[in-house]
């Protein structure tokens, strides 16, 4: 089956209003990576018959890492132009897989005159898991696998979601293991601030790469996530161990939708 | 007679000074700008019960967590016995309380002691974590000299502190014990044991004096500390309270919104905005964007300074320090209370307007420190008193961007992209739905 991705702007042409815009995010849209989460995504919603759009070549960059990197004149213009956009399709409710997004949009847009419900993806799917419209099979292709989840900060320790995420793997019959530095103590991938953009600051060490041997002690084959920078970094440390064969890193909507086998 | 004017010179000397010292660090926390923090009050009561009364965030990590509720009961305990020191020293009464509650008074006494022998227990074993075990997060770079100096004197001074209780009190059991006074004993836990223990071969007129060095020792220490506090990292005892209170209640990814830059943005989105307009309600107070020195900080970041006990925790979070960056969050707070003691002495000296040509960054924090953050918020996270050093970081680098144009090149690339194809990377926008029709 073919994805359905209808933008607002067709859906205003036919008089419709989405229940959910589905923010995709820079990353979502553009990085090859987190493109496949983008679709999983959209698999997701399309099979569960979720009434939703996305604002295509009309989104713009949250202006997250303007914001974070000091420029606020940046941040502000992008948020005011993405705010007179989604005020101007009525938005009243906002997914989106990208944690940055995600605090960006639910915390300092209001502000500035976008006032949404947003949510993040792991929180739509474990709504609609929970009501029952997606079904994961008994045994699924996760059963038994160790499964450990590196918590995005901006997801966890910024906005106190650390248990969405958590219960969608137990839903995959998997075993969650625990990095020794999790929830609210869980390390940065090494992406946030900024960074992402830019060679880190002389040291010892790169941080996605001491994030990644907390994740290779737990002996996990397969490491999700929930944030698309988070998974670049994590992806990339798993490489430079050259076990990229061995352990897998993945979205949380990507293992959900391999579960229920869309 | 002579003891008791002594007493009321300590007392009126001690307490003066103390709140002379306190006012000079108001002040200086006052040059900060303003934020509000002043809503939702029965949430922020809620916040200093748990965080600072009830030391939530310290049992993150136990032991240390249950070796600082030692010390931390007793101190908090040990105002009741104060109460009595007190009336004692201006009436030169001898444990007024003792006759009045009776049981109850051997009780609290018995209470006190056992708290504090806890607490000596602690203090030493602190001081040989920092000492003996060198525990890194309490031997890092920006430790060096004074800080260390700081740490152990307090240490030192604890002991001394439950030492004169001890001394004080094991002389009044050794004296009770003799058998002139019919061998009697007030039954004070510890020091009815080790009073006539070690005290027991002196005469009454020895143990008075005993006595009295433990009774003066003690009230001298526990005015010398009062005053100590203000020079010290120690001072988060009692700015643990207000500054939990005034604690950020918001989503710590939450950054503030410059309000300045939404003015000249809505400016610059309206068409029909005439840019050399002059301001609709006169002048204008040019504020600086972000902050380059301490007096651009808010006064809550200035609080957080003076609050930092410099225990590290944050430190030993930070993503950036623990992979050998030279970011330290908690030296980030100390260069902060540094700066603002100077600026605020240096005003006092020289006057509102004097610059001494020094700023918080450049000379205290440098550009490599501040671009290391991730942002992640750990150490906002780790702080047990609820200190926001990712803020103070974060206004350096809006300073450092909308003021000077500086930053690391990637960063410009990456700005220039967001503004010229609303994307961090060089791709059209045009292109965003094309992963629709990829497989």
């Amino acid at each position: 089956m073919s994805m359905q991705v209808p933008t607002m702007a067709e859906m205003m042409a036919k008089g419709e209003t989405p229940d959910v815009l589905f923010w995709v995010g820079c990353a979502g849209s553009f990085d090859d990576r987190a493109k496949k989460i983008t679709k999983a995504v959209v698999k997701i919603l399309n099979h569960c018959n979720v009434s939703f759009a996305v604002l295509g070549t009309e989104e713009s960059c949250t202006g997250d890492p303007a914001k974070r990197a000091g420029n606020e004149f940046t941040f502000q213009m992008q948020a005011m132009m993405n705010i007179q956009v989604l005020n101007g399709y009525e938005v009243k409710k906002i997914v989106t897989a990208c944690p940055h997004c995600f605090n960006t949009l639910k915390n300092e847009y209001p502000e500035l005159g976008g006032e949404y419900e947003v949510i993040h993806h792991t929180q739509l799917i474990q709504d609609l898991i929970n009501t029952g419209k997606l079904a994961l099979k008994d045994g699924g292709v996760f059963k038994g696998k160790k499964i450990t989840f590196h918590d995005p900060c901006y997801l966890g320790r910024a906005n106190n979601v650390f248990d969405a995420p958590r219960e969608l793997i137990e839903k995959l019959d998997a075993e969650l293991v625990e990095m020794k530095r999790c929830k609210t103590k869980g390390l940065c991938c090494g992406a946030g601030g900024a960074q992402m953009f830019k060679e880190a600051e002389k040291g010892d060490k790169e941080v996605n790469i001491e994030r990644t041997e907390d994740a290779l002690e737990t002996k996990a084959s397969i490491i999700a996530t929930g944030c698309p920078f988070c998974n670049t970094m994590m992806t990339d440390g798993i490489k430079n161990f050259e076990k990229e064969s061995e352990i897998k890193v993945l979205d949380v909507a990507e293992l959900i939708a391999n579960a229920a086998e869309l | 007679m002579i003891s008791i004017i002594l007493f009321a010179l300590l007392l009126v000397g001690g307490i003066g000074f103390f709140s002379f010292n306190v006012l000079k660090v108001r002040n200086n926390i006052l040059l900060g700008r303003s934020t509000e923090r002043s809503d939702n009050s029965s949430e922020r009561w809620k916040t200093m019960l748990l965080v600072a009364f009830g030391q939530q965030k310290m049992f993150s990590r136990p032991l240390p967590a249950l070796l600082h509720l030692a010390i931390y009961a007793a101190f908090v305990i040990t105002q009741i016995e104060l109460i009595e020191i007190f009336i004692d020293g201006i009436t030169g009464s001898h444990r007024i309380f003792h006759e009045a509650l009776g049981g109850f008074y051997t009780f609290v006494i018995s209470f006190i002691e056992i708290l504090s022998l806890l607490a000596l227990f602690a203090t030493v074993a602190f001081l040989a974590r920092r000492n003996m075990l060198k525990l890194p997060r309490l031997n890092m770079k920006e430790l060096a000299g004074w800080p260390k100096q700081d740490a152990n004197l307090i240490l030192i001074m604890e002991i001394i502190l439950v030492s004169c209780i001890f001394t004080m009190n094991g002389a009044d059991e050794a004296w009770l014990n003799l058998a002139e006074n019919g061998s009697k004993s007030y039954g004070f836990s510890i020091s009815s044991l080790i009073g006539p223990a070690i005290f027991g071969g002196m005469e009454a007129h020895s143990l008075h004096l005993l006595e009295q060095i433990g009774w003066w020792g003690h009230i001298i220490m526990v005015f010398a500390f009062l005053n100590y506090l203000p020079y010290s990292k120690h001072f988060h005892i009692l700015l643990a309270f207000p500054n939990t209170y005034y604690s950020n209640l918001e989503p710590k990814g939450k950054f503030t919104n410059m309000e300045s830059v939404t003015n000249e943005v809505k400016l610059m989105l309206d068409p029909t905005a005439d840019p050399f307009a002059a301001p609709a309600d006169g002048v204008v107070e040019q504020m600086r964007f972000g902050a380059k020195d301490v007096t651009d900080l808010t006064w809550k970041n200035l609080l957080d300074a003076y609050t930092c006990t410099e225990c590290g925790r944050c430190t030993s979070s930070c993503p950036a320090n623990i992979t050998g960056k030279k970011l330290s969050p908690r030296k980030i707070m100390m260069d902060t209370r540094d700066r603002l003691t100077e600026v605020g002495d240096n005003i006092r000296k020289q006057g509102k307007d004097y610059s001494d040509g020094k700023s918080l960054l450049g000379d205290y924090i440098t550009e490599e420190e501040i671009w290391a953050c991730t942002s992640c918020n750990a150490c906002v996270q780790e702080c047990p008193v609820n200190i926001d050093p990712l803020s103070i970081i974060v206004d350096l680098r809006r300073y450092l961007v909308m003021e000077e144009s500086k930053m690391p090149t990637e960063l410009t690339g990456m700005l220039t992209n967001i503004e010229n194809n609303g994307a961090p990377w060089q791709f059209s926008s045009n292109d965003r739905l094309n992963w629709a029709n990829e497989d």
